[in-house]
């Protein structure tokens, strides 16, 4: 079976001006609203207390607002978490020292009105962890595009380099933007899956570069749109196919990983999605802005041809 | 002709075989159980085993079975609710003579568990329990430890008769003479005392000047053994919670993280492992006037004003006889007027000194000083560290004794704590809680069903997908996906790594991406037979190709993974180790592994089409 038995060639590059224009429109928007917007910091970052509770019968968050608010705790944001009996209470972090026995206490006021609650898990992160983890969360971000930049450059060329990194700047970005605009919780585990999004994407550009790679040293043309169009149409297969297993699993992931991981499939999704229009459209296009030529993908020339010596 | 050598073939063979073993403890799940050991860590009797059970079966438990493990006896449960209750049951039956402690044991067969195998180990999300991250506060070590050098300076200077103030600063004591005439003495005074610091000196006027500075090197040797005493002295106390295979390890410069699998209650838990509590023990100033000394708000020489729990000025000496440190051993009782009591035994240096205070004070009171560092928020909103002191006891002094006496003016469960945490050690410096993530054991067994459930519809979409998309070659792809699982639970029980759920995410993903690098095989090996190769001749230019993308790929996330885990904490370590192990599985399933099937099944035929 083929689901992509194509006659002719797509012209990828031939739309070149509309994709940068997309995408260009994308990043912007997305800085935009992470400076307007922010991102909605889960507490693994901003610090402050969160409980989870279930109760026998559906929960009737009003009541629980309005118990907290007379406990002190007008600043808990109440929710359901998943489904109707479960509720999800998140407290900003506070001045008072005592963040000991917090979650004691809520649970004390949640089980106030004589009902059954099941503590389900109280997570309490102090400011200054959630200071370093947003330090540290960047900064892996930083690191690892760095690394790939120096392992491409290595294995191709600098303007390949260039491009991919690009293009994972551009999902990562993207990513960012979507949960800002959305004001989608942003927690430890989407920074984990925005990483693994980095991880992913690449692993696309680095197919196609691979191919562009082979066909410039095959063909010999200087017209390296031409090469690449080829090149991205002839591994169109093979990305559609992984895309979509990939999509399979996450989706999997999504319908039956329960709500902790909700966030985190969703930040895949659209990673995957992002990250395969990238992969072939920024990752190319940049190198092409580049002059990307059949002269940068030579192989080395051997040391014993230099000399001229034969043996 | 496309043909493994032989040793190819065994290689695939003895991986997938030698991984399911190892894998093969993972399948049979854990029973909660509750182990039973003396508290003075001696073997446990068969009669008090037997009594154990006894009053497990009189209660009407359902005993899966018992065991000996070391000096301890192992009993298995049924069900989480009836560990819980049973060992409420056997705490009250067993009395303070034995400790339990909750555990997982793995339902493993005898022969599997011969083997040396275990299974993986499950992370806190998954199992339940509580996960703390403390900071330990070594600047008061630095402070103490300055203080320290201050006293001894001025102690050794007024023996010499030279005339001085003496003030210790950050991380530095400074010293001021009156006479510059002093200098030259006096520094080869303090020198002598302590050669390790750093002396900076100069003369003002009439009067001189001398700075003895703590170096790097020595402020980070104190931070660091502050750091490592204090979790050697967590540990005793997580021991002393019973808490089985617990985790206590450093993180970071001055951080210490916890883990206690299975503890349901972390108020408890908090209070006892950041508990800084310690007692002194010091004569009174029985000749004084303490409501005077309080009515002044100034105590006279030699002597300290301080506060009974029930609000009572006391004054205390200020030379402490014994504290908390020189303790062998603390047990919570009763005294002989049935009040709660710790019973205490002091080692030798304490005793000595004991005794010679009872010796010089009977009849007079003496007084059991219960100090606790707190931290708070200054005015300026910044924290710090005050220390709370109340004066818990001031009985009489009725009789002559050295080792061995009793701390009363407790509540049943502050005297419980009290014997627990003398037990057990002071802390070093303070410790502080800066995280804490408890999770309940049902919201565990859901994170592990939801988990196992996304595996399974995952794997069986793309399994679907591929078969019917790349016929035989996808059927072995399925082979090369199921293996790929196998052999990431195998290294993972090897390494003992928990898993997480992050962790199992990651295995999801892999799974995905697994099936990549024979997408990128299957792909090549349909554009090779377009081109009019010959069907043996595509399989080995399809491999042979697709080898390098694969591998150029593969690196690549795999250095993401790396760099994950480098920067990673808890949750987002998981999910980088699984990956990574995925990704390296899966170049060996998904390239060899595939590549050995397909040679058996096509290599030695002669094609005229491929099932592609």
């Amino acid at each position: 079976m083929e689901l992509l038995r194509l006659r002719r060639e797509i012209d990828f590059f031939g739309q070149r001006r509309i994709a940068t224009i997309l995408s260009v429109v994308l990043v912007l928007a997305s800085l935009g609203s992470l400076v307007t917007r922010q991102l909605n910091l889960g507490i693994d970052f901003t610090g402050g207390v969160l409980l989870e509770a279930g109760y026998q019968a559906d929960a009737d968050l009003a009541g629980i607002r309005s118990n907290l608010e007379m406990a002190g705790y007008a600043d808990a944001r109440v929710q359901n978490f998943g489904a109707a009996r479960d509720v999800l209470i998140r407290i900003p972090p506070r001045q008072d020292v005592d963040a000991e026995g917090v979650g004691e206490k809520l649970l004390s006021v949640l089980r106030a009105g004589g009902q059954q609650v099941d503590l389900r898990r109280v997570e309490f992160v102090g400011p200054q962890v959630g200071q370093e983890l947003t330090e540290r969360g960047g900064l892996a971000v930083l690191f690892a595009l760095l690394m790939i930049l120096l392992y491409v450059m290595f294995r191709f060329q600098w303007k390949f380099a260039v491009g991919s990194v690009a293009a994972l700047a551009h999902d990562v970005i993207i990513i960012l933007g979507i949960f800002s605009v959305f004001q989608l919780p942003f927690d430890l585990t989407i920074l984990a899956a925005a990483l693994a999004v980095i991880g992913y994407s690449l692993n696309d550009t680095i197919v196609v570069f691979d191919r562009i790679r082979e066909n410039f040293r095959r063909i010999r043309t200087s017209n390296a749109q031409a090469v690449m169009n080829t090149s991205v149409n002839q591994m169109l297969g093979r990305t559609v196919i992984t895309s979509l297993t990939t999509l399979l699993v996450l989706v999997a992931l999504f319908l039956f990983g329960g709500e902790a991981l909700k966030g985190f499939s969703s930040a895949l999704i659209i990673g995957v999605v992002v990250g395969t229009y990238s992969s072939i459209y920024v990752a190319g296009n940049t190198a092409l802005a580049l002059n990307v030529s059949t002269v940068d993908l030579m192989p080395p020339k051997k040391e014993t041809a230099n000399d001229g010596a034969v043996t | 002709m496309n043909r493994y050598p032989l040793w190819k073939n065994l290689l695939v063979l003895i991986a997938v075989v030698g991984g399911g073993l190892i894998a093969l403890p993972n399948i049979y799940g854990d029973d909660p159980a509750v182990l039973i050991s003396r508290e003075d860590q001696g073997e446990l009797g068969e009669m008090e085993a037997d009594s154990a059970r006894r009053a497990l079966a009189v209660a009407g438990y359902e005993i899966l079975g018992a065991r000996r493990r070391g000096g301890s006896l192992l009993i298995r449960f049924d069900s989480v609710e009836d560990q819980l209750s049973a060992r409420d049951l056997l705490d009250e039956q067993l009395g303070p003579d034995y400790s339990l402690a909750l555990d997982l044991v793995p339902r493993t067969p005898d022969w599997v568990a011969a083997l040396g195998l275990r299974p993986m180990s499950l992370g806190l999300d998954l199992r339940g329990g509580v996960h703390f991250l403390f900071e330990v506060d070594t600047d008061s070590v630095v402070t103490k430890r300055v203080e320290g050098y201050a006293d001894d300076f001025s102690r050794r200077l007024r023996e010499e008769g030279i005339r001085r103030t003496v003030q210790p600063l950050d991380g530095a004591v400074r010293v001021e003479l009156r006479r510059r005439e002093d200098l030259e003495r006096s520094e080869e005074l303090l020198t002598e005392i302590e050669p390790d610091l750093e002396y900076d000196s100069g003369i003002d006027g009439e009067s001189a000047w001398i700075t003895a500075t703590l170096g790097e090197a020595r402020l980070r040797e104190l931070r660091d053994n502050a750091v490592s005493k204090n979790i050697t002295i967590l540990r005793n106390r997580v021991n002393e919670l019973g808490v089985a295979e617990p985790l206590v390890q450093r993180q970071g410069l001055g951080r210490i993280v916890v883990q206690l699998p299975g503890v349901q209650d972390p108020a408890l838990a908090a209070r006892i492992l950041g508990s800084t509590a310690t007692v002194e023990f010091r004569i009174t100033c029985y000749e004084e006037n303490a409501l005077e000394a309080d009515r002044l708000g100034r105590a006279p020489l030699g002597c300290e004003l301080q506060y009974h729990t029930d609000g009572r000025p006391i004054l205390l000496r200020r030379a402490v006889i014994a504290d908390g440190g020189q303790l062998v051993d603390a047990r919570q009782g009763f005294d002989e007027n049935g009040q709660p009591a710790v019973h205490v035994n002091l080692a030798a240096r304490g005793a000595d000194a004991m005794l010679e205070a009872t010796q010089e004070n009977l009849n007079r009171p003496m007084g059991v000083l219960f100090i606790e560092t707190k931290r708070e928020l200054d005015e300026r909103g910044e924290f710090v560290t005050r220390e709370e002191k109340t004066v818990i006891s001031d009985a009489t002094i009725r009789g002559v004794f050295s080792s061995r006496f009793q701390i009363t003016g407790l509540n049943v469960v502050e005297a419980r704590d009290l014997a627990l945490l003398l037990r057990a050690g002071a802390l070093e410096a303070p410790i502080f809680k800066v995280e804490e993530r408890t999770v309940g054991p049902s919201l565990g067994q859901d994170n592990i069903n939801q988990g196992m459930r996304a595996i399974l519809a995952g794997l069986l979409l793309v399994v679907l997908f591929i078969s019917i998309y790349y016929r035989v070659f996808g059927m072995i792809a399925t082979l090369a996906l199921a293996a790929n699982l196998v052999l990431i639970v195998a290294l993972l029980s090897l390494l003992q790594a928990s898993l997480t759920l992050p962790g199992i995410a990651g295995i999801v993903l892999t799974v995905g991406m697994a099936v990549d690098a024979n997408v990128l095989i299957f792909e090549r090996i349909r554009e090779e037979l377009r081109n009019g190769n010959s069907p043996q001749a595509s399989i080995r230019a399809g491999y042979e190709k697709a080898l390098v993308t694969i591998a150029d790929a593969n690196i690549t996330t795999l250095i993401a993974a790396i760099v994950l885990f480098t920067f990673g904490t808890g949750p987002i370590k998981g999910f980088a180790i699984t990956l990574s192990l995925g990704i390296l599985m899966s170049m060996f399933t998904a390239i060899v592994g595939t590549r050995a099937v397909v040679n058996l099944v096509y290599g030695k035929r002669r094609l005229s089409r491929l099932a592609v």
